[in-house]
């Protein structure tokens, strides 16, 4: 049989043991055997590792010396080695797309329990790919060029860390924050495990590079609406929200704040998880960059009733001399123009409200992790003092470890950091209170650099440690001396008793969840989120930052709970992926473009209209569409919809997909 | 009848279902061994004709798997599947093919676990209603069908 292309086609086949990946539940000297009896089925072989640099040595040889002119490897997903051995088959001296690839280990052998099924449905696979394999034909591929520019989503620490090092080694970097303030869940924190650092210290400084840096344009209290386009070249349109204070003139005197006719603060304070209070116009913490008033016009009087006598504008007009209060801005949407997109969105604690027995919301003094971060914060609403709502110090506090998290009732995933950081209150309050501090946990998890032996020392600190899950939080007390007090109930389970523990205080060490509008992010960079809702790494080991999407990844604790020094390596990594891809300039695209035959294509229109991407245009004057190569993204649609069958898909023809589909079905 | 094993071709998108069924070699996910998988670009690449050959060349059942409405990585080529296949089913059934052999399923690449649901109860309707080759009377002139395979092919349920 002659392929289309004029050559008879002299196929290699190569089945990969993959360890005992395949060779443990695929007889492979059988597939090999049946491959040697399959038409124009030149040389079969079978290797350890394909992958590995002999197993592609037998490929190259045998292109050399055999002549082999299609290759064929039956071995894992395209999707982890398609590209090695279109390298190999290229520097045998093929044309790279003169390969195939048949996925007999994720397809077959991991999810075959019956060693003979999956024998048989991997020479399936294999006849498959050597039936296709006779309609492969040279293709070149397309190079088009990257823009140079990155956009960065997310101004937590993964982010911060990411633009700086793309800024500092010359590219222009759009950093995009939701919130008026860069500086993520970092910001809120006070010490940071198992160091202590003050976080800060640490931080501060970045976030201030971050503002003054040439390269960085920063746009806070921003959201991305839109993203067009594919790797190279996407056009992002950002939503500037109106914070109602020129950005250009503000100083961040907090003048205005002053002059508020609120004269004390009286709303809840975001930044404060709601202990501290704030004005309609605020800063959200003291070392806020960029260190901007903004105005919430849901609790602003002016916005609310327009009768307010505006003293916030009166102030920074006449004391400041600024006039930086403009109550009449709209939000402003902006275009911009990138190569590569970093993601760094984070994550949200656990509602501890959905764990009814644990009483958060009930009882006043029953806390999130992350609100007594704020209380132990120099710049928290307390100034750092560890006090109860009505202001007394506690005796006693319980830290209950693994809310929400490690349950199958709500979240089944560890959340990493809690152990850690609830070790790092229970130091915090110890030393600053010296009030009895329980630590009820599951297990504790400690793994890291320095965390085990964090551990040790809490363990000589004089903090109780009890292994139980913590039942229930109650104000039902028994006897005098739990009066007044919170009692736990949790069974040890290292001495097998149920305890009744009387605290002043209870922190729930609250889990970390994927942003409830992670979905929607997710749908406008067309990425995927596992089933638990984090955003979906390429690989999980060997490609932990890129997505599916070409051009787009991801940094942080949005593609699952991490500490500090996993989110800033992860973003390190980020940039460098970002770098390697602009840097190189251009991007090869995989030459899976539809074309259309001018001599078939009877004019008929209907795939112009189907085309996604506008590629498809009508040339009146010959009566026939044409595709704009540039535009097409290789999705097929119109193929699929052709009635003259005018169009093809270059890798996935009609002839090519039917070969497959009747290779497939010859085995029984 | 018993030891019948149907063959399942599954046409499946690059981005989801094809990634789903990665997903499930690497967790572990063991599922029946009647589904074999053609990797297209997209859902909306596949023509009426590859299914067709496919039960032609031998198939008991064709299972499409796209991404979830909204989630298409080319916008809307899964809006498009959905249509061809109500068309599709109806032309089966015209030819006299139980409509159930065909099956669109939106599978997003972390549904390893949908996948082996799908594949293990496709593969049980499919044991159900028997052999493609007996109820089709237009790929095998001498009707040669089982009245049990007459009352599945009658049968309007909706496949969910």
């Amino acid at each position: 049989m002659a392929s289309k292309n004029g050559d008879i086609p002299r196929i290699g086949v190569y089945v990969c043991h993959c360890g005992t990946n395949i060779g443990g539940q695929v007889n492979v000297p059988e597939v090999v055997a049946f491959a040697r009896t399959l038409p124009n089925v030149v040389v079969a072989r079978e290797y350890k590792y394909m992958c590995s640099d002999p197993g592609q040595m037998l490929i190259k040889e045998d292109i050399q010396k055999l002549n082999i002119n299609r290759v064929v490897v039956a071995s894992c997903s395209p999707h982890l080695h398609e590209h090695t051995f279109r390298k190999a088959t290229l520097e045998g001296g093929r044309n790279p797309f003169l390969f195939h690839m048949a996925n007999i280990r994720e397809h077959v052998s991991w999810v075959t329990q019956d060693p003979e099924k999956a024998t048989e449905k991997a020479k399936a696979i294999v006849e498959a790919a050597v039936y296709r394999i006779q309609f492969h034909e040279p293709l070149e591929s397309k190079h088009v060029p990257v823009h140079p520019d990155v956009l960065i989503v997310g101004g937590g620490i993964a982010g911060i860390t990411a633009a700086l090092t793309l800024a500092d080694a010359g590219k222009t970097v759009y950093l995009i924050e939701r919130e008026s303030s860069i500086g993520g869940h970092m910001a809120k924190f006070d010490k940071t495990f198992p160091t202590l650092d003050c976080a800060s210290c640490i931080l501060t400084p970045k976030m201030t590079t971050v503002k003054d840096h040439p390269n960085i344009h920063l746009m806070t209290y921003a959201e991305v609406l839109e993203v067009d386009g594919y790797v190279g070249n996407f056009r992002v349109k950002v939503k500037k929200k109106p914070r109602y204070v020129i950005e250009d003139r503000c100083i961040g005197c907090y003048v205005c704040i002053e002059h508020c006719v609120y004269k004390t603060p009286k709303h809840p304070s975001e930044f404060d998880e709601g202990i501290g209070l704030r004005k309609p116009i605020y800063i959200p913490f003291p070392q806020a960059v960029p260190l901007v008033a903004v105005i919430d016009p849901e609790t602003c009087i002016e916005f609310k009733s327009g009768r307010c006598p505006k003293k916030c504008q009166k102030a920074c007009r006449e004391i400041v001399g600024r006039d930086a209060i403009d109550f009449t801005q709209k939000e402003e949407i902006l275009e911009i123009q990138v190569g590569a997109v970093i993601i760094a969105t984070g994550f949200q604690i656990f509602d501890p409200s959905r764990i009814p027995e644990y009483g958060y919301g009930r009882y006043p003094n029953v806390y999130t992790s992350l609100e007594v971060e704020r209380l132990v914060n120099a710049s928290g609403p307390t100034g750092g003092a560890i006090v109860l709502r009505d202001g007394r110090k506690p005796q006693s506090v319980a830290i209950i470890h693994c809310v929400g998290s490690r349950d199958r009732n709500y979240n089944p995933w560890c959340s990493r950091v809690c152990c850690m950081y609830s070790l790092k209150l229970a130091h915090l309050v110890r030393e600053r209170t010296g009030a009895e501090v329980y630590n009820c946990y599951i297990d504790m998890r400690t793994p890291g650099k320095g965390y085990e032996e964090f551990y040790e020392k809490l363990l000589h600190e004089g903090v109780h440690f009890i292994r139980g899950k913590v039942a229930e939080v109650t104000d039902w007390t028994i006897n005098p001396e739990e009066a007044g007090k919170l009692v736990i109930r949790v069974e040890d389970s290292l001495i097998g008793v149920v305890r009744r523990i009387p605290v002043d205080m209870v922190i729930l060490s609250v889990g970390l969840e994927p942003r409830s509008d992670a979905e929607e992010l997710r749908r406008l960079f067309h990425i995927s989120c596992s089933a638990e809702g984090w955003f979906l790494e390429r690989h999980p080991k060997l490609a932990p930052v890129s997505t599916y999407t070409d051009g787009v990844y991801i940094a942080g604790a949005c593609q699952g709970p991490k500490d500090i020094p996993d989110a800033v390596a992860q973003a390190g990594a980020a940039a460098g992926e970002v770098l390697s891809l602009v840097d190189r300039g251009v991007i090869e695209l995989e030459p899976n473009i539809a074309v259309i035959d001018a001599r078939r294509c009877s004019g008929c229109h209907v795939c112009i209209a189907l085309c996604p991407f506008s590629a498809i245009a009508f040339h009146a004057e010959e009566n026939v569409a044409r595709i704009n190569e540039a535009l097409c993204k290789g999705c097929g649609v119109c193929v699929g919809a052709c009635p003259s069958r005018a169009i093809s898909q270059q890798l996935f023809k009609d002839e090519q997909i039917l070969a497959e589909i009747e290779g497939l079905l010859m085995v029984d | 009848m018993s030891d019948f094993e149907p063959k399942i071709i599954g046409l499946f998108c690059n981005w989801c279902t094809y990634l789903a069924a990665d997903l499930a070699g690497v967790s572990r996910t063991p599922y029946a061994a009647n589904l074999r998988i053609v990797r297209v670009m997209c859902s909306g690449r596949i023509h009426p004709e590859h299914v067709l050959w496919a039960f032609r060349n031998g198939a008991d059942g064709v299972l499409i798997g796209g991404c979830h409405p909204g989630d298409c990585h080319y916008i809307e080529g899964n809006f498009k599947t959905l249509r061809r296949c109500l068309l599709l089913k109806r032309l089966l059934e015209q030819f006299g093919v139980d409509k159930r052999r065909l099956r669109l399923e939106w599978i997003s690449a972390s549904e390893a676990d949908k996948l082996r649901r799908v594949v293990d109860d496709f593969t049980e309707t499919l044991r159900a209603i028997g052999p493609f080759a007996r109820e089709t009377p237009i790929f095998r002139p001498a009707r040669t069908e089982a009245p049990g395979a007459v009352a599945a092919s009658t049968d309007t349920k909706e496949e969910g």
